[in-house]
């Protein structure tokens, strides 16, 4: 690796780690204590700037700013957990089927996995919104089918990788069978490319709930989310543009966070990989 | 194959679709009357043939809730999303190649790491969010963009070719930003690579120009990963219209899936859904032409 790649990589992997502690920390909090109850209305004061009493201002309901993106950081987490337990719990293992059993079963799994890779989520969760109404498990779910090709395709083909070597050779000519195999040898060596993985997947999924909850096919109110702040935000751009920039920057930090995060992981992984680039 | 999982989705599965456009509040008598008007008395499959015949015919039948036919409609939106899709396509392409190679030749040096930084952080944005931003400064603060709505290609609308494409920058730069960050990175690495192989240093060594060495050997062959990613920019982007045109009230194919959304409108949401969705298997199949046309070898390799 050479040293400025290496310093880069740290550096951004210890920013990545620093902002999804923090964000946990958000969310841990918002069970315990908030400056306000998110929820409370206060309309004779509404739309202030940022003051002692709220530090971050009040919505157009006289809410507390600060408090609603603590508890709003709940539901991004949620989704990103959700969406990414439905990936890998149906991608994995699916595309472990497909590299034990090859055949015909890999051949329509791939083609679904190649079908429903090239369906943007977002259309995907319009189709089920039209049909289930909005609403969170709606968004979730289909944030979640969206996952579910790309942990295929990444387990599938990393999963050939590792069946190809040597000690996977051995393991069969003392008998083991193919799932143990399997559970044994190959998913411990596919795991941190996974973890690598869920990480980005996690990322994609907040953005995909708030744009979707911007839309407001996602969270209903009166649940806050960052997506649905910065959809009120907008309906009051000329009299409180600053409304604006907290979500905004709550949801582009997380994200951020995460990618840093994936990107330090693969690199402490793979330093080969960190070479290249 | 992607039509038929369209029809499944949105007409098969919901059960009697008239009963969910309706509500829950129909009473039965309605609901056996739009039932008659969608002709759903009549069999899926029976059903799934004729709107096939539809899409081909451009005969889509009547819109319930706007009470036009929906292929006017369709075609109306798709005058606002196609060009709005290909001015961010455009945008995101210069932008990606112009920062990419850049890095690239900066490989390892500040420059190149001031690129990929930038990058990360473009690529943590929501694009809604820098739309509203967009329009914040643009719009609202300077004055140099409306924050809404379209004026329409002709001036008969009271608009105007160029008073059109005035409404779409804010919504493509916000659109391009997004993408052309992850481009940016791919276009990198894909060059940086291919910067690495033997035949470069031979080009080099026979004394042809770094420039030379890059537009005549490196690029044809990054341009391989590039386009992949690119094809399915290009899907993505489509589907960010839903999201942008939203923000900035442009009355393209977008704002029909969600207006149709709110009005229950299943037909008109599957017509959309399934002009998307042909559009991304169309935009892979010309990616796979191109593919050829930039690398020879993938002839002979299939032949």
């Amino acid at each position: 690796m050479s040293a400025t790649a290496r310093r880069r990589t740290s550096a951004s992997f210890v920013v990545g780690t620093l902002l999804v502690a923090m964000l946990l920390a958000v969310v841990a909090l918002s069970f315990v204590w908030t400056p306000y109850a998110a929820a409370e209305l206060d309309i004779p004061n509404k739309l202030q700037l940022p003051s002692q009493a709220h530090w971050l201002g009040t919505d157009s309901l006289g809410r507390d700013i600060a408090s609603l993106l603590i508890v709003g950081s709940r539901v991004s987490i949620a989704v990103g957990l959700i969406a990414v337990g439905i990936g890998i719990g149906f991608g994995v293992l699916l595309g472990l089927v497909a590299a034990v059993r090859r055949g015909w079963i890999e051949e329509v799994l791939m083609r679904f996995a190649d079908f429903t890779f090239a369906f943007p989520a977002l259309l995907s969760a319009i189709m089920l919104t039209a049909i289930y109404g909005p609403g969170l498990v709606t968004s979730i779910v289909a944030i979640g089918i969206f996952n579910v090709p790309v942990f295929i395709r990444l387990t599938r083909a990393s999963a050939l990788v590792v069946r190809s070597r040597e000690f996977v050779t051995a393991a069969r000519a003392l008998g083991k069978s193919e799932w143990q195999i399997t559970l044994e040898h190959v998913l411990p060596n596919i795991l941190p490319i996974l973890i690598v993985q869920a990480t980005i997947q996690f990322a994609l999924a907040i953005l995909a709930e708030a744009a979707l909850s911007y839309l407001g096919l996602g969270t209903q109110p009166p649940t806050p989310s960052w997506g649905r702040m910065l959809n009120d935000a907008q309906t009051q751009l000329f009299r409180a543009p600053q409304l604006a920039l907290y979500p905004g920057a709550a949801i582009a930090l997380t994200v951020l966070g995460l990618n840093l995060m994936g990107d330090g992981l693969r690199d402490f992984f793979d330093p080969r990989l960190a070479d290249r680039r | 194959m992607a039509s038929l999982v369209v029809f499944t989705v949105l007409d098969v599965l919901p059960g009697n679709i008239a009963e969910v456009m309706l509500g829950e509040s129909a009473t039965p008598e309605s609901v056996a009357m739009l039932s008659q008007r969608l002709g759903l008395d009549r069999p899926a499959p029976v059903r799934y043939l004729d709107w096939m015949r539809g899409l081909a015919s451009g005969d889509l039948g009547i819109s319930v809730a706007y009470d036009t036919p929906i292929a006017s409609l369709l075609g109306e939106r798709l005058a606002v999303t196609v060009p709005l899709a290909l001015m961010a396509m455009l945008l995101t392409t210069a932008l990606a190649f112009a920062l990419g190679l850049w890095a690239a030749s900066q490989h390892g040096r500040g420059g190149d790491t001031l690129v990929m930084a930038a990058s990360q952080v473009g690529i943590a944005i929501p694009n809604f969010w820098f739309a509203i931003l967009l329009s914040l400064v643009f719009a609202v603060k300077l004055g140099w963009f409306s924050a809404t709505g379209f004026p329409g290609w002709t001036a008969d609308d009271g608009g105007g070719p160029l008073a059109a494409l005035r409404a779409l920058v804010l919504p493509a730069v916000a659109l391009a930003v997004v993408q052309a960050s992850i481009l940016a990175r791919i276009v990198r690495s894909a060059v940086v690579d291919v910067m690495r192989e033997d035949f470069v240093r031979t080009a080099r060594a026979k004394g042809v120009s770094r420039r030379g060495v890059l537009w005549g050997h490196v690029m044809r062959n990054a341009m391989v990963p590039v386009l992949t990613v690119m094809g399915l920019q290009f899907a993505n982007l489509l589907a960010g219209t839903v999201v942008i045109e939203r923000v900035f009230a442009l009355p393209g194919l977008g704002l029909l899936a969600f207006q149709a959304i709110a009005n229950r409108d299943l037909v008109v949401v599957r017509d959309v859904v399934m002009l998307l969705a042909a559009a991304v298997v169309a935009i892979n199949f010309v990616v796979d032409v191109l593919y050829v046309v930039i690398d020879p070898r993938l002839r002979a390799r299939r032949s």
